[in-house]
């Protein structure tokens, strides 16, 4: 009964969508007052609904109601409680249900908290936002449904996927869907301002913080998989280039672009279309990365149970919108630029090179991403594009980047009197160069050509952006401070030197053996000695494991023990690597068993990755720069100004 | 003002790209999945205790000279639960005989399961290791092969099968071999 309401709820949801999505449009079109005024009401009682069905959903999962296709295929009653609830999202049917939800609260959300903006714009934001939610209900109800009943329900489920059981994994969709859902906003908000055919600045202002948030849990998002992959998967490895990463790096790329651009449309009134063209592609990139998982067009680990009819809902639905959007674009674009001019100096042209650039790396992921289909498709041959062309590609247009990083942070608007590099960056740029040549000679005993270019980049963006908070941190009391949405730039930059620092140290001083241990066994490997204790069987709550006790030494100083796995799963019988690792802020020892070779022997993986903990540590500083940025007082001092009057 | 539908001629041509790889997938050219490489080759010879009777032993042998379906299932297959009712109704039709080989299950449970929602094999092979599976290419439960008469793989479908799956792919496969005869 409970997953027919769930159900039920489902439907009334869309009917209250197409409600949000079609009588504010009318009423702002019209100008009336009460028509637009459903647009709050009615997202509100569609988020009712679609809670009361995502509840039925989980409350399935915690009954482990077998009966329900979508719980038996991803469950299991032996299955934790923490991961019955994650499980949830642990499939295609239920991460759409999950999707909708986070939809629908981004919808009130934007209506909570946009009094300042007119009511026929908010009125349009909230209808193109609904409009998309009866898209994405539409596909759940027409194609995957999670709530098919079994007509022979089986005694026990068939398990979540075992790689999906774990906390990091649990929490890593609903962060991508945010940041997903989250451009959805910038996209609402680029479709409003074309229909009403007018940009003003009080409007962009109002998006930037929206757009930075989604871009906030799309970063952590990233990183969080990208963490999980290199302890769950047992390669060391910590991105892929695998086409599903791929398919979320592209939002993140142009939403890194859109967040730029849109400084510059509030600043300074220019870049307006090209704004509103990154709002339109952020979000066509995050639908279109639904498209390639859920489809099965393209091949990856990733891969959902794809089933061909979703894929041509999807790839409809992608053309309906993207179009749809790009005719509007077409037609009322040209009307809301503007040709203020600027020097070759000044911060804009940085911004622009900066959007170019992001531009570009995006272009070159997507070509990676989908040569093989293109390939395919026009019958000359096939190809995959791997992990070295990406590694080597992507380079091109973001090794100027970084180094721009360091010069448009200080540049100023309109025109820039001077060369910085003469005066203030004189000093970060002598000790980055110096640093970045000596480091890796004196710490770690090897010159290298890359290894100084990456780290003289990472230097440079880090000393770069220390330099604004500092000179803020020594002035006078009482003296005007650091504002919070400079002081998020500069942090948001130094994640991305912290970030650049521990790729190059990883892909230069990287350690990788693979040997066959018995119990009793000793090997050295980077200046540590490992010691295989003894190997013996675990059991946990839904698996058995191997599990191999090791001790680490130093110089004879005993540094650790870890303990590497290999389980099988009892439902599913696939066998996983849960890594034994130990974490030093400086370097991670990874040991993870490989294949049984014999009676007690085990191939084993160690490896030393220097500095790896600031590829993620980095992400993380960058998101906390949005979050820092976000919280500027001029976002709020609208709106709190708007509801005095 | 050219340059403002750029993004849109862009668009429309990588639009026809996707549709047109779309398109492959739903005629069934899976433009990823390497076909089963059993295809028009001899089915891997296997002969194994019946489930339902030790004694006996189903093989090969069992369909020698007829068009017949050999389904892989097993009890902790949700998958095969899904397609159980129309193994049923096809069982029922006559159309075809049904051999299962039940794949790495436990055969009590297994004989439970047919007991309770009806049986649509006219045997199952026992493949208590998953050996024979091995052989032919088993990735996982439920998959579907079509073998000709003359003992060669007809074609192989992975996941459940429905109606409108059997009527695309399985059912022409029998018509031409019927039209041959």
């Amino acid at each position: 009964m409970i997953p027919e309401i769930g159900h039920f709820a489902l439907i009334l949801a869309l009917a209250l969508a197409i409600l949000q999505g079609v009588l504010p449009m009318i009423g702002a079109h019209r100008n009336n007052v009460a028509m637009m005024s459903t647009a709050r009401t009615a997202a509100v009682g569609q988020l009712v609904f679609v809670i009361i069905s995502y509840a039925c959903l989980t409350w399935a999962f915690l009954q482990s109601d077998f009966s329900v296709a979508y719980v038996a295929n991803h469950s299991q009653l032996a299955l934790p409680t923490m991961y019955k609830v994650a499980a949830v999202w642990g499939g295609h049917e239920g991460s759409v249900l999950l999707w909708i939800l986070l939809l629908v609260g981004w919808t009130v959300a934007v209506g909570r908290y946009s009094r300042s903006l007119p009511d026929s714009f908010v009125a349009r934001v909230i209808s193109v936002l609904g409009l998309l939610s009866v898209g994405f209900l539409l596909f759940a109800l027409l194609t995957s449904n999670p709530f098919d009943r079994l007509a022979n329900p089986p005694a026990d489920g068939a398990d979540l996927n075992p790689l999906l059981q774990d906390p990091g994994m649990a929490i890593h969709p609903p962060m991508l869907y945010v940041g997903y859902v989250g451009f959805s906003v910038a996209f609402a908000f680029a479709i409003a301002a074309m229909i009403s055919g007018k940009l003003d600045r009080e409007w962009i202002r109002w998006t930037r913080p929206w757009t930075t948030m989604a871009w906030i849990f799309l970063t952590c998002g990233i990183a969080l998989g990208s963490w999980w992959a290199y302890y769950e998967l047992g390669w060391g490895g910590w991105w892929f280039w695998d086409p599903v990463e791929n398919a979320s790096f592209m939002p993140w790329l142009i939403g890194t672009a859109l967040i730029h651009s849109l400084a510059v449309a509030e600043k300074r009134g220019l870049f307006k279309s090209w704004t509103l063209m990154l709002a339109i592609a952020a979000f066509s990139l995050s639908l279109l990365g639904t498209f390639l998982v859920r489809s099965g067009i393209i091949v990856s680990v990733h891969a959902f149970a794809t089933d061909p009819s979703r894929g041509i809902f999807i790839l409809s639905f992608l053309g309906i919108v993207v179009l749809s959007a790009l005719l509007l674009f077409a037609w009322r674009a040209p009307s809301l630029d503007s040709d203020a001019g600027f020097s070759p100096n000044s911060r804009e042209t940085f911004l622009l090179l900066n959007n170019v650039l992001l531009v570009v790396a995006t272009i070159v992921v997507f070509y990676g991403t989908l040569a093989p289909l293109l390939y395919e498709v026009l019958d000359i041959g096939k190809i995959s594009v791997g992990a070295p062309w990406f590694n080597k590609v992507f380079l091109l247009p973001m090794l100027p980047l970084v180094f721009l990083i360091g010069i448009g942070m200080h540049t100023t608007w309109r025109s820039h009197k001077g060369s910085l590099l003469t005066t203030r960056l004189l000093i970060p740029a002598i000790v980055s160069i110096v640093l970045g040549v000596l480091i890796p000679g004196v710490l770690y005993g090897r010159f290298g050509v890359m290894v100084s270019v990456g780290l003289i980049a990472a230097l440079w963006v880090i000393s770069t952006s220390i330099i604004e908070p500092l000179r803020s941190w020594r002035r006078a009391e009482g003296a005007a401070r650091i504002t919070p949405a400079v002081l998020g730039m500069s942090v948001a930059h130094m994640g991305v030197g912290f970030f650049i620092l521990g790729v190059t140290m990883v892909s230069a001083f990287n350690v990788e053996t693979d040997m066959a241990m018995r119990a009793g066994e000793t090997v050295e490997v980077a200046d540590h000695t490992f010691e295989l204790r003894e190997l013996r069987e675990v059991q946990g709550p839904n698996y058995s494991a191997i599990e191999g006790v090791i001790d680490i030494r130093k110089d004879g100083d005993y540094v650790a023990e870890v303990r590497p796995q290999k389980r099988q799963y009892l439902v599913q019988k696939n066998w996983m690597t849960e890594a034994g690792i130990e974490v030093h802020w400086n370097k991670d020892l990874f040991i993870a068993l490989g294949e049984q070779l014999g009676n007690d022997t085990w191939s084993v993986r160690i490896q030393y990755k220097p500095m790896i903990r600031f590829i993620w540590f980095g992400a993380l500083v960058m998101a906390l720069g949005g979050l820092i940025a976000v919280t500027d007082r001029r976002y709020r001092s609208t709106a709190t100004g708007a509801e005095t009057t | 003002m050219w340059k403002y539908f750029l993004p849109l001629v862009i668009f429309g041509l990588f639009f026809l790209l996707l549709k047109t790889g779309m398109n492959d997938i739903m005629e069934g050219k899976n433009v990823n999945e390497l076909p089963s490489p059993l295809i028009d080759k001899p089915a891997p010879q296997f002969e194994l205790p019946s489930l339902t009777d030790p004694s006996k032993t189903v093989g090969n042998a069992s369909f020698a000279n007829e068009i017949a379906v050999v389904n892989v299932w097993a009890t902790w297959c949700v998958g095969c639960r899904q397609e159980h009712p129309f193994l049923m109704k096809l069982a029922k039709s006559g159309s075809v005989p049904i051999f299962g080989l039940n794949w790495r299950d436990n055969q009590a449970e297994a004989q439970r399961f047919l007991q309770q929602l009806g049986n649509p094999f006219v045997d199952s092979a026992f493949d208590a290791d998953g050996r024979v599976g091995i052989d032919w290419g088993v990735y996982g439960a439920p998959e579907t092969f079509l073998v000709g008469a003359d003992g060669t793989v007809l074609y192989k479908h992975l996941g459940p099968l429905n109606q409108a799956l059997w009527d695309e792919y399985f059912v022409p496969h029998i018509d031409a071999a019927g039209n041959t005869k």
